[in-house]
């Protein structure tokens, strides 16, 4: 289990510490031991209550937060638990490789399919490696290599989102960051193979996008998915990006909130207390998520699929039912 | 189209017309001086309107308007204005300090526009054209639905007119009043700008100042050709946020136009003064059409990379010869 709480998490921070403390009591004499264990029974069942409580009212600032957490299942943890043979495939053949965005040829439910997703690392040195799930234009160039790959050789395309945004940085911008975000997200509009995402933490703005014009879009429950981080909104629109979750809330950020709008086609439900909880159960649900995305594509032409893909954007806002 | 054949410079019969629309639109007398963010000179408000916004002392571009924009690459300033279908308004009911029903209600009494962004169907030194432009003074030409809807438009028209397609681009990026909806413009945009290009047909984004954000990461970068205007700025992500996380000052000139040019990432820099011909050329090679009608302009083509004219040269530490100042940016 997690020991990485978040602020809000305070309550259940406490009553799991006071049970982790009553676990490691010596027991005096036999009643003693039954007095402890009913009140870590009692404690544990008080805990799961709260921590269901909390998590079915989140808000959207708060979603952001799970939907951050360090302990959060990654794309390279969804590879090992949904992908054999997986073969990642390095390069944009133009300047490097970027790995924050890891993808490449592997086998899903026995079929052979091209997958690939954002990757923030799960310590110090992954992180720098991964650059933070935030990739340069090379990232994007690459996703563009694989995705035509992918349509030459007729295999599907799974995406697993989960990136704070495209790198700001000088030399992204110096090769081109707006058009490598473009490039990609018109060549997933351009294939004639079918394309499943899955936003499984933070889907931010052109990075996310670019990678999530599919077929098919699921999010995990308490995953994001937005135009600009609640931050960079709060900064902008409040001139306080201390008023981020001010931000979160207006903006409509969560899946819940996308799912209302019709930009995504399902919520995966995750474990009482967030992915992290239970990364296995996330992993496998998304599994039957994307098994059943694309059994749904099974049949189709290739140009229906690619004609469905763009039709179900171009509709994305129009007759909405405004709540 | 109107059938008026007059052959005369395509600025000298724009001037009335632009005249007209300041008159109204934006109530300034043509005695009124203007003076310019760069250099500081007074200019009377008539002469930079005839000089479509550009300072005729040192050549800054100032932002032109959708209205003034599509005036000066039609021909005669005579285009029919296309109908943009409705959205709906306020999908998120977003407010920050202020509603975005109130930001969108001051932004059209401020411009009279409905959003930011209109489309033209017209001529082009009498190549069918289809062109789209984007204000910047509403909202700061912000993406939302209604754009994309527009460029939707836009991009359908041009493919039942068999036209190509120009987009003016103006915009500071996504608007963010409209949440994942305005990220959702990204693809809807691209898909637009596809159809006109699987249908053989040009397709000509001109970036003006400013092209950034989800804008320049959409239909902005996926031109067949890229033309973009001097010291405009182009790039994905603004300049204070990469500041703050890579902690360094940005180098002059980063994400301007010419700095774009350098990079590879657009065709040209074109002084505003040609860009009708420069237009007006391109479509014609790209759609094999002779050369442009007695009466259009006929700069000839842009060679050489534009360079600041007023730098110094330093010949004697360099042994290099002082650089020619580019036709691009001379005055016209
Ligand atoms: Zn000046």
């Amino acid at each position: 289990m997690s020991t990485a709480y978040l602020d809000f998490e305070k309550p259940i921070a406490d009553l799991e510490a006071k049970i982790a403390d009553l676990k490691t009591l010596p027991g005096e004499g036999e009643a003693g031991a039954v007095n402890v264990k009913d009140e870590i029974v009692r404690l544990e069942a008080k805990a799961a209550a709260q921590l269901n409580d909390m998590y079915k009212r989140l808000t959207p600032w708060q979603k952001t937060q799970v939907a951050r957490h360090p302990d959060r299942p990654h794309f390279i943890d969804y590879v090992n638990d949904l992908i054999e043979e997986f073969t990642p495939l390095a390069g944009d053949r133009g300047f490097g490789d970027d790995h924050a965005i890891v993808g490449g040829l592997g086998r899903f439910k026995g079929e052979s399919v091209v997958v690939m997703g954002h990757e923030k690392g799960y310590d110090t040195e992954t992180r720098l490696k991964h650059n933070f799930g935030m990739a340069r234009p090379e990232g994007y160039r690459k996703a563009v290599r694989l995705m035509d790959m992918a349509d030459r050789f007729g295999l599907p395309i799974i995406t697993l989102v989960d990136t704070a945004g495209a790198y700001p940085g000088l030399g992204a911008e110096e090769r081109g960051q707006a058009e490598a975000i473009a490039r990609s997200t018109e060549k997933c509009l351009t294939i004639s193979v079918p394309m499943i995402s899955v936003v499984i933490g933070e889907g931010g703005s052109g990075g996310a996008i670019s990678i999530a014009s599919a077929n098919a879009i699921g999010m995990l429950e308490h995953s994001t998915y937005a135009v600009i981080s609640p931050e960079g909104c709060a900064s902008i629109l409040w001139r306080d990006s201390a008023r981020a979750a001010d931000a979160a809330a207006a903006m409509k950020v969560t899946a819940q909130d996308l799912k209302s709008l019709k930009i995504i086609d399902q919520i995966i439900a995750e474990p009482i207390g967030g992915a992290h909880r239970d990364p296995m159960r996330t992993i496998s649900d998304t599994g039957r998520f994307i098994e059943r995305a694309l059994a749904a594509q099974h049949n189709k032409s290739p140009q229906e699929l690619k004609a469905e893909r763009r039709q179900k954007f171009l509709e994305m806002g129009r007759n909405l039912q405004i709540a | 189209m109107a059938d008026d054949k007059k052959s005369s410079s395509w600025l000298t019969s724009i001037r009335p017309r632009f005249n007209k629309v300041f008159g109204q639109q934006r109530e300034t007398p043509d005695n009124l001086w203007h003076k310019c963010k760069k250099c500081s000179q007074m200019n009377f408000h008539r002469d930079l309107t005839a000089a479509l916004y550009v300072c005729p002392n040192c050549n800054y571009h100032m932002r032109l308007g959708a209205k003034e924009r599509l005036d000066s690459v039609f021909d005669r300033s005579d285009y029919r204005v296309i109908d943009l279908p409705d959205v709906t308004a306020d999908p998120l009911r977003f407010r920050d300090e202020k509603k975005y029903t109130d930001r969108l209600r001051d932004a059209r009494s401020k411009t009279q526009m409905k959003d930011a962004i209109i489309v033209g169907l017209g001529k082009v030194d009498d190549v069918d054209a289809v062109a789209v432009a984007q204000d910047f003074s509403f909202m700061g030409g912000s993406m939302g639905m209604a754009t994309g809807e527009a460029i939707i438009t836009a991009a359908n028209l041009a493919v039942t007119k068999k036209a190509p397609l120009i987009i003016f681009a103006a915009s500071g990026g996504a608007r963010m009043q409209e949440g994942i909806l305005s990220l959702m413009q990204l693809p809807r945009t691209t898909v637009a700008v596809n159809l006109v290009k699987e249908a053989g047909l040009p397709y000509i984004v001109v970036q003006t100042d400013p092209t950034t954000g989800g804008v320049s990461a959409s239909y902005a970068m996926l031109g067949d050709i890229h033309i973009s205007e001097p010291n405009a700025t182009i790039g994905f992500a603004g300049k204070r946020v990469i500041e703050q996380t890579i902690r360094e000052k940005l180098p002059d000139g980063f994400q301007t136009a010419e700095y774009l040019l350098e990079h590879g990432m657009v065709d040209m820099v074109v002084h505003r003064s040609q860009m009708k011909s420069t237009l007006s050329r391109v479509l014609r090679h790209l759609l094999k059409r002779g050369p442009a009608p007695e009466g259009a302009e006929n700069d000839p083509l842009p060679l050489a990379s534009p360079k600041p004219t007023n730098k110094p040269v330093d010949s004697a530490s360099t042994g290099a010869e002082a650089e020619p100042p580019s036709p691009l940016l001379s005055t016209p």
